[in-house]
């Protein structure tokens, strides 16, 4: 079964760098603020100028 | 502070949008013409390509890789541009990444219906392909990430998590899973062997359904739907645990797939408790998905798009609640390698990713086009239609399933098994036709939406580069290195425990190996290497997808031994490379069909299956009795076993054709007794070959050891 080792190796690894990821969300303040996030999402206000272009 | 000035790239969504409805219609009518071969066998027409077994791969490869793979592009390119208030990081880069993964699609197709593949569900296609999935892969990446790191709006929105995981994830699977030693240009064997193989191919399977089938498509749910509703995500929170919890939940989920089979109990039971606990995040999401909608219900009234969502987000609920089901083991005993499997995937498939994709679609579209649906009542039509189609395909294979694995099961009161395999199959024909008019109006609705499509494009004007303005991101200096460098000083706590788990991990990655390599996979003396002639028998086996309906994994079950003999041993399996255990069956396990019939019955069954058992539903295959046995790959084939460790004996290779010719003329004496006259050197002979060994090594032994007793 040294298949498993494999398989161990590259879910841990990548678990490992999810945990980093969180780790990092949580401190940098990703999650500070749960209210404006999902709000502001809705607004993509519409600039008048200049133009679109086609 | 200063605004900056920028521009959306709509065009790369267009064409990206514009491949998903190709490929969704494509990848559809492959699917309901693999599903009218199982009750029309003649539709198959006796001819290479259009047989189920390549059918079949290039269905599953064409709803998941093009389909729902270019809906995942487009919804990714138009959301992560307005979540990180920027243009996508390089226009080359997307292009790069369209034309990349179109080609690789059409490859894809083209090579699978000529019959190369690696014979790996859901990872079928060979290696020069593996190798630009790769690539294509690393630029989607780097286009991705660029636009992150450039991105004006600091606060990551919970889909841009599920868009990088989902990055993550994929690119480690498909390298892992893809290792494989390339024996020509389109033909590799898998470097994996038996059980081991099964368990990478699993644990890929599986971990595709989650993050290619899930993450993506969760990440475009909370973007499109509150953006379709009009109304924020209910709970922000929860879809943040939602996340965290369904990505270290997921990965070890895999091994649900081979219960009751040769892989280590524990390895089998790890798979269930985490598919157990998956419930959990995939329930969150589901209702955070839904109460979204909480005082917005009348829109659903008014809105095609808000009722796709809701019937997707319901069948992603329905789904992940049957799925930990189905991971039970008394479940899975009875549902396994019966169309209760298919049903499942295609709640998830018709409803979860269909309607997601179709959803976005209306949405998106007239939007980029700068106008309106064309019309709300053919989207609503298209949605009836898709909504009827489900019911009636999973309805009837739910039925088609359980009846099926109830009546395998039987034993008269004589204690003989009550049904021939052949009874069961003829049994749920009914159900098997009502699932294609149910995937037949599902398809209907498809061709409806790209009829309302085309004319909401035709009334609109592409608005190629949407403008756009955001202040800049203002970023402290070298952050990182602060970061790490508080960590270190002042978190000595911290570090400790990082440390300890990184010890442990290490510990273990050390440990288990010498707990597990040699006792999982026990050897069975008596268990050969395949001859020359079995092993090209066994590449015809693999190239014609005979894996897609014939399993070969007897589980310890009274009915399954009663059936089809002794139950399958890990030790059995150690030079199959790849493993052929199979998921589903269409027709009875051949784990022990070697001996069970003589030669000429095969050599007419192939040519015609319902001479030998009436009522068969099972395709002919005529052209491997005018095909030839390609024995110039034959050496390349034995050294690249040896490579894997396949014990010829060196300098094996050079002899290997001489004995492939002996044992090809053997059954071809063997057919002249049957008063079949046949081409020593023909196809058909290698594959007898290999199907007359199936499972025989195993009898030997017991054979002896009664001997030996006696």
């Amino acid at each position: 079964m040294s298949a498993i080792i494999i398989l161990l190796l590259a879910s841990i690894s990548v678990a490992a760098l999810f945990l980093g990821a969180f780790i990092w969300s949580v401190r940098s303040g990703q999650y500070d603020d749960e209210f404006s996030p999902p709000q502001r999402i809705l607004f993509d206000d519409k600039p008048t100028a200049p133009n679109d272009t086609n | 502070m200063q605004v900056e000035k920028f521009y959306y790239d709509n065009k790369i969504v267009k064409w990206f949008a514009y491949a998903t409805l190709l490929w969704g219609v494509v990848g559809m009518l492959a699917g309901l013409y693999a599903a009218i071969q199982i009750y029309a066998p003649g539709t198959s027409m006796n001819f290479a390509p259009t047989t189920f077994g390549r059918v079949r791969p290039v269905h599953t490869n064409a709803v998941i890789f093009a389909f729902v793979g270019n809906c995942i592009f487009t919804g990714v390119y138009y959301s992560l541009q307005r979540l990180c208030k920027a243009r996508m990081f390089s226009d080359k880069l997307s292009w790069i990444h369209f034309f990349g993964w179109q080609l690789i699609i059409v490859a894809a197709a083209v090579t699978l219906l000529m019959g190369f593949t690696t014979g790996k569900e859901y990872a079928e296609l060979e290696w020069p392909i593996d190798i630009a999935i790769t690539l294509v892969w690393v630029v989607f990446g780097i286009n991705m990430f660029g636009t992150i790191i450039k991105r004006r709006e600091s606060h990551l929105y919970v889909a841009i998590w599920f868009y990088i995981a989902t990055w993550v994830t994929v690119a480690m699977l498909h390298i892992v899973n893809s290792i494989e030693i390339p024996v020509s240009f389109m033909k590799s064997y898998s470097w994996y062997a038996g059980v081991q193989d099964a368990l990478v191919q699993w644990w890929y399977g599986h971990n595709a359904v989650a993050f290619f089938l899930t993450t993506p498509i969760l990440g475009l749910m909370y973007y499109f739907l509150p953006k379709a509703a009009n109304r924020p995500v209910y709970s922000y929170r929860l879809s943040i645990i939602h996340f965290w919890a369904l990505i270290f939940l997921y990965i070890w989920a895999g091994p649900h797939h081979l219960l009751y089979s040769a892989l280590p109990d524990w390895a089998q039971s790890l798979g269930v408790v985490f598919s157990v606990m998956l419930i959990a995040p995939s329930w969150g999401g589901m209702l955070n998905g839904l109460f979204t909608l909480r005082g917005a219900w009348d829109k659903v009234r008014e809105e095609p798009v808000l009722k796709f969502f809701v019937v997707a987000i319901t069948c992603y609920g329905m789904s992940t609640f049957e799925g930990p089901m189905l991971s039970l083991k008394n479940v899975n005993a009875i549902s396994h390698f019966t169309d209760w499997t298919i049903a499942h995937v295609h709640i998830g498939g018709l409803g979860w990713n269909g309607f997601m994709a179709f959803g976005m679609m209306y949405y998106l579209i007239p939007k980029i086009f700068g106008t309106q649906l064309y019309s709300k009542k053919l989207a609503t039509n298209h949605f009836w239609l898709g909504t009827i189609g489900i019911v009636l395909y999973a309805v009837p294979l739910y039925w088609a399933g359980f009846a099926q694995a109830e009546m395998w099961k039987q034993f008269t009161e004589e204690g003989q098994l009550k049904y021939q395999f052949l009874e069961t199959v003829t049994n749920i024909i009914p159900m098997y036709v009502t699932r294609s008019i149910g995937g037949g109006l599902y398809l209907i609705g498809a061709f409806v939406m790209v009829y309302n499509m085309y004319k909401t494009v035709q009334s609109g004007k592409l608005i190629a580069n949407e403008y756009a303005e955001a202040a800049p991101l203002l970023r402290p200096a070298s952050p990182a290195k602060e970061y790490w460098h508080r960590v270190i000083e002042r978190k000595p706590l911290t570090m400790l425990v990082l440390s300890l788990i990184m010890v442990a991990i290490g510990g273990l990655l050390e440990l288990i190996p010498t707990f597990l390599v040699k006792s999982n996979v026990p050897t069975i003396s008596s268990v050969k290497p395949y001859t020359p002639l079995e092993l090209i028998g066994r590449d015809i086996y693999v190239r014609e997808g005979c894996y897609t309906c014939h399993s070969q994994m007897i589980r310890p079950f009274r009915d399954e031994v009663a059936r089809y003999g002794e139950y399958s041993k890990a030790g059995e399996f150690v030079y199959d490379h790849p493993f052929q255990w199979g998921s589903k069956r269409t027709g009875p396990d051949l784990a022990r069909e070697g001996g069970k019939y003589p030669d000429a019955w095969h050599y007419n069954h192939m040519m015609d299956p319902r001479i030998m058992s009436p009522g068969s539903i099972m395709p002919q295959y005529g052209w491997l009795y005018d095909t030839q046995i390609d024995t110039a790959s034959v050496p390349a084939k034995i050294r690249a076993m040896q490579t894997l460790g396949v014990p010829y004996a060196a300098g094996y290779d050079q002899q290997a054709n001489t004995d492939l010719m002996k044992q090809a003329n053997g059954i071809k004496q063997n057919l002249k007794k049957d008063k079949i006259s046949t081409q020593a050197d023909a196809e058909i002979i290698a594959l007898i070959a290999y199907l007359q060994r199936l499972g025989t090594d195993i009898k030997a032994t017991s054979n002896q050891q009664v001997a030996e007793i006696r």
